[in-house]
């Protein structure tokens, strides 16, 4: 039984991590093909390091997922805040319900609602397209936010009342009891909501699709222009590169984390 | 202090009107309107044609194969990572989402050279004296793309709730004469029941949804329903107001397939429970 377990997830790792391999080993093909290896090289790092377009488009992405985590994780913990204090249940749930649509529908019908308001708002005030950074963000933010309320939300609902009022009684103003009492007990969440918002952000392509104009090109939409010419290796061996980077920090993160429940 | 604590989601909720709301109000309005913005309903007649139906059938049919597939395999999977040690556990769910943060666009592109006429797979397959498998362009290749990409977000949530069930449960259960097979179809089962909606829902609703990878894997033999709204928004025969009327038709799809699976649910949960 124990081999047979042991055979069956190997069977399903092999089929999961078959397509990264391959990226990763044709990314240092030395030939043009992104079929066949015919030898090892470093050429195509080299090439994606002069290539200005994609050096471009990596820096236009980092700037809008760091902008929207951040955006994100204010607008959506002070949303937890007001939603965990909300007196009517009803009101609350109308709320929650109304923020987990973009998580519920499929990508393609948000990207899309958010495109028609932008052109619809476009066309009302004149203006040839209202598609680019500002779309991109307002976008990213909007699919985040659940993401962000849905870790932040818990922290506060565990946290017991009577310790904030406990500050309060104790001297402290409301705002102080939350910076010093509240902020402290939930920044896990915060903080847990906030990576998640960066790494959304970070790889979301169908949503940008619709709703990125041709002045402002992410990473995601940039493969996606360059795998319509024609794939070299080059896109493979920058995929390699940010598959090396997001483990790194994932490994980073789970080590943390370890290191952090050993001393509990 | 509780006024003062409604105020801060005034923004959020500001947010909301503005950018979830309205954004939705709007697949509405260019549904029900034509190119000079007079009301019509020819948008949603149209998809009543043949051609829109049989995309739809597709999609459906796609969508479902995959989301069995993607159960069929992440089911004993769960239930093997849950019985591990603990450490164990979180390095293989480390190792289960981290292809999760691989762009599909790239992997889906891999799977093309894994998949292709002279590509890994058939080199292999040549090795041991089977040749010739005709794979990519099929949907069984579109089928292996989608499972690839949404397999993850099945296993997760089984494996969650499989390993926050209290191994109390079970001793009772064996301790009360249960078989080990007893206890997987009469304790695990029953329990892990929420897990397999939630994996449900969240392979079924990008899975009937996607596009890209139809278009890659399938090579433009047929076209998906993801494909052919992204057609009309982004292609060279841009029509708004059809493609808002698709994607209407295609969100009423996704309401009604949850709306079954949760009734299901939860006739299930209260039937566990009475007993």
């Amino acid at each position: 039984m124990k081999k047979l377990s042991r055979l069956y997830m190997a069977l399903v790792f092999i089929f999961l991590y078959a397509p990264i391999v391959v990226m990763i080993l044709i990314s240092f093909n030395a030939g043009e093909s992104t079929a066949h290896m015919t030898g090892f090289s470093l050429r195509w790092y080299q090439q994606m390091a002069r290539d200005e377009n994609t050096l471009n488009a990596l820096k236009n992405t980092i700037v809008l997922s760091a902008l929207s985590a951040v955006i994100t994780t204010v607008l959506g913990t002070l949303a937890s805040v007001g939603i965990s204090r909300m007196r009517s249940r009803r009101l609350q749930r109308v709320v929650r319900n109304v923020t987990n649509l973009p998580m519920m529908n499929p990508d393609i019908v948000t990207g899309i609602s958010l495109m028609l308001l932008f052109v619809f708002t476009a066309q009302m005030l004149g203006r040839d397209s209202a598609l680019g950074f500002g779309s991109l963000l307002i976008a990213h933010i909007t699919f985040s936010l659940p993401y962000v309320i849905m870790s932040v939300l818990p922290k506060i609902n565990q946290l017991d009342r009577n310790v904030p009022e406990a500050a309060m009684d104790l001297g402290c103003t409301p705002l102080q009891s939350f910076f010093k009492v509240e902020l402290p007990f939930i920044s896990p969440g915060i903080i847990t909501g906030m990576i998640m918002a960066f790494t959304l952000s970070f790889d979301d392509f169908v949503i940008s699709n619709f709703t990125s104009g041709a002045s402002y090109e992410t990473l995601t939409i940039h493969i996606y222009s360059m795998i319509k010419k024609s794939v070299k290796p080059n896109i493979y061996a920058l995929s390699t590169l940010i598959f090396i980077v997001v483990m790194a920090l994932i490994l980073a993160y789970n080590l943390l984390n370890d290191r952090g429940r050993e001393k509990r | 202090m509780r006024r003062r604590g409604n105020i801060a989601a005034y923004p959020h909720i500001v947010w909301s009107v503005l950018f979830i709301i309205a954004p939705l109000l709007f697949v509405l309005y260019y549904t029900f309107t034509d190119g000079a913005g007079d009301p019509t309903l020819e948008n949603i007649q149209r998809i009543g044609t043949s051609n829109y139906l049989l995309i739809f059938t597709n999609s459906l049919c796609m969508a479902l194969i995959a989301t069995v597939i993607c159960l069929v395999i992440a089911y004993p999977l769960a239930y093997i990572f849950s019985r591990m040690e603990e450490k164990t556990q979180r390095i293989m769910m480390v190792l289960i989402m981290l292809p999760l943060w691989m762009n599909f666009l790239i992997t889906t592109y891999s799977w093309m050279t894994l998949l292709e006429d002279t590509g890994i797979i058939n080199t292999l397959l040549g090795l041991i004296g089977i040749d010739g498998v005709h794979m990519i362009n099929t949907p069984g290749a579109v089928i292996v793309g989608m499972v690839f990409c949404f397999l993850p977000y099945m296993i997760m949530p089984i494996y969650s709730v499989m390993a926050g069930i209290d191994p109390k449960i079970v001793e009772a259960a064996k301790d009360l004469g249960c078989s080990d097979r007893d206890v997987l179809l009469r304790v695990i089962m029953p329990m892990s029941l929420s897990g397999v909606i939630s994996g449900i829902t969240m392979v079924f609703v990008p899975s009937i949804s996607t596009f890209y990878i139809s278009q890659k894997l399938g090579g433009g033999t047929f076209q998906l329903i993801g494909d052919t709204i992204e057609s009309y928004f982004t292609g060279n025969a841009i029509n708004f107001h059809f493609g808002a009327a698709l994607s209407m038709v295609l969100m009423f799809m996704i309401l009604i397939s949850m709306g079954i699976m949760n009734r299901f649910g939860d006739e299930r949960e209260e039937r566990g429970l009475l007993k």
